[in-house]
């Protein structure tokens, strides 16, 4: 086993990436992905790792690049961060319905305008519908993980798709934490080589990415949407072979707390971390107040999400995205939904918090905590609210 | 009729509707969209061939004679057969008629 030295998140996720042997990376630098692309980079300059770096010239570039590496049979690697996402995007929904396993890491960052270079959840918002699968890393640790754990996934012939791996820009990309990083060995035992079932070959001519008339783009779709839904399986048995390879256990819905909660506080990304400590604070005052963290976005984790919630009386879900006007926020939206398909209905709020980078702190989570056992008291109207807006 | 107009079950399709089969769109039936038919008058053509050289969809072949045959289940019925031939031998009749 690898031992746990301090070092900035970013350049494990660079170390990572060439832990998994990946074939090409194409990449462009934005705030505050950069580092992890520089360091990729130089291990690839300086003969660390076998790999083509392109450096392209716009994000847009990165991803098709990408999609022509993948179809080629290559193991693909990119990042980003939101307006690069933002001018990716097009590409992104090609990389997912024409199932290529590339592996993208985004340093998650608010979109413009103002300008703002800092973190929330608006890009991984954006990338919602893309079709790809999303996970999301709470430290340094979990971003190492969940890169290895990707590839995997991604590459499993049952699942033959795209996994962003989300981590909060700054807040975690330019932290120094004590990582593990494994042995070499030990990645080559949990990830075999990637054996694409459908590759670019002159000697065997495919044609990838073809018209789709209206007599099969919904059937294109549908199976697309049930290879989403089906990576879910595969998803969960690559983080159980994980724990067996490495020790450390993932699920795609993380509780702290919350077995006997009535109160529950929902997160997603590094915030989980202030949460718990605000958890451990009302717990020790007597409150029965619990945490559940979302550690899989896309596919939604639904059914544990409500194995999860079961039992709590009133919910205080936080986004860090805005719906402009639309009913609560993207998360809250599918906690309703689930909710709502199975006929029940706790008292849930829509937090938005942590927007553009503002911290959300041990006395927000209890503020949200104390709304929501006050709108569940007195029956108050649900919906979402900007914390601590400046009116 | 199925395989030639590509309409099958979503579980059929190829992974990310890869097309497996090189040059498989000759099976694909463009001949439903039509309206109006190219129907030409062989005692006024001069086998030019300006029809086979103009139709963008390869609708037109020569037959033994060196007339110029149209096949219908690809031609969608867009008319430049008709406007292109010098000898005006091509009518566009509706369909149905
Ligand atoms: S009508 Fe159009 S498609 Fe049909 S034969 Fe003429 S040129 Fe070709
Ligand atoms: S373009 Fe007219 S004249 Fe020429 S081959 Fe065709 S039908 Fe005959």
């Amino acid at each position: 086993m690898g031992k746990r030295v301090g070092m900035e998140v970013s350049i494990a996720a660079a170390e990572a990436v060439g832990l998994c042997d990946v074939d090409v990376i194409a990449a462009y630098p934005i705030t505050p992905q950069t580092h992890i692309v520089e360091h990729l980079s130089e291990l690839v300059a300086d003969g660390h790792l076998d790999a083509e770096f392109i450096p392209v010239e716009s994000e847009h570039s990165a991803m098709s690049t990408c999609v022509g590496s993948a179809a080629a049979g290559a193991r693909t690697f990119t990042s980003t961060a939101s307006q690069g996402y933002a001018l990716m995007a097009e590409i992104c929904y090609i990389a997912s319905s024409m199932r290529l396993p590339i592996v993208m890491a985004v340093a998650n960052r608010a979109l413009s305008a103002p300008i703002n270079i800092w973190n929330d959840h608006s890009d991984m918002m954006m990338a919602r519908d893309t079709g790809w699968i999303q996970t999301v890393a709470e430290n340094g640790q979990e971003v190492v993980d969940l890169i290895i754990h990707a590839f995997r996934v991604a590459e499993d012939h049952r699942v033959l798709l795209p996994v962003m791996v989300n981590l909060d820009g700054f807040i975690l990309t330019h932290m120094i934490e004590p990582i593990i990083l494994p042995d070499k060995e030990e990645v080559d035992r949990y990830l075999p080589p990637y054996k694409p079932k459908m590759r670019l070959d002159p000697q065997n001519p495919l044609t990838f990415g073809p018209v789709g008339m209206p007599e099969v783009y919904t059937e294109a779709k549908k199976a697309q949407d049930e290879a989403l839904k089906g990576s879910k399986a595969v998803i969960v048995e690559a983080w159980r072979e994980f724990e067996k390879q490495f020790g450390r256990s993932y699920k795609p819905v993380e509780t702290y707390k919350a077995d006997d909660a009535e109160i529950i506080i929902l997160t997603m990304g590094s915030i989980s971390e202030t949460a718990m400590t605000a958890v451990d604070k009302m717990r020790a005052a007597g409150q029965k107040v619990g945490l559940v963290r979302l550690r899989l976005w896309r596919p939604f984790p639904a059914e544990e999400l409500i194995d999860a919630l079961k039992g709590a009386k009133a919910l205080a879900v936080v986004d860090r995205s805005l719906p402009f006007s639309g009913g609560c926020g993207p998360v809250c939206v599918e906690v309703k939904s689930a909710l709502f398909d199975r006929g029940l209905s706790p008292y849930v709020q829509n937090f938005l918090a942590g927007l553009g980078g503002r911290d959300v702190t041990v006395e927000d989570f209890e503020a949200m905590a104390a709304k929501v056992s006050d709108g569940l008291a007195k029956g108050l109207p649900m919906g979402y609210e900007i914390m601590n807006v400046r009116e | 009729m199925a395989k030639e107009t590509g309409i099958v079950s979503w579980k059929e399709l190829a992974l990310g509707c890869t097309l497996t089969e090189p040059g498989s769109a000759a099976q694909l039936k463009t001949g439903d969209w039509r309206s109006m038919r190219p129907v030409t008058d062989f005692e006024l053509c001069n086998k030019c061939g300006q029809c086979y050289i103009f139709c963008p969809d390869m609708v037109y072949s020569q037959n033994e004679e060196g007339f110029y045959e149209a096949d219908y289940y690809y031609c969608k019925g867009c008319g430049i057969c008709a406007r292109e031939c010098p000898k005006d031998a091509i009518q566009m009749v509706e369909e149905g008629d």
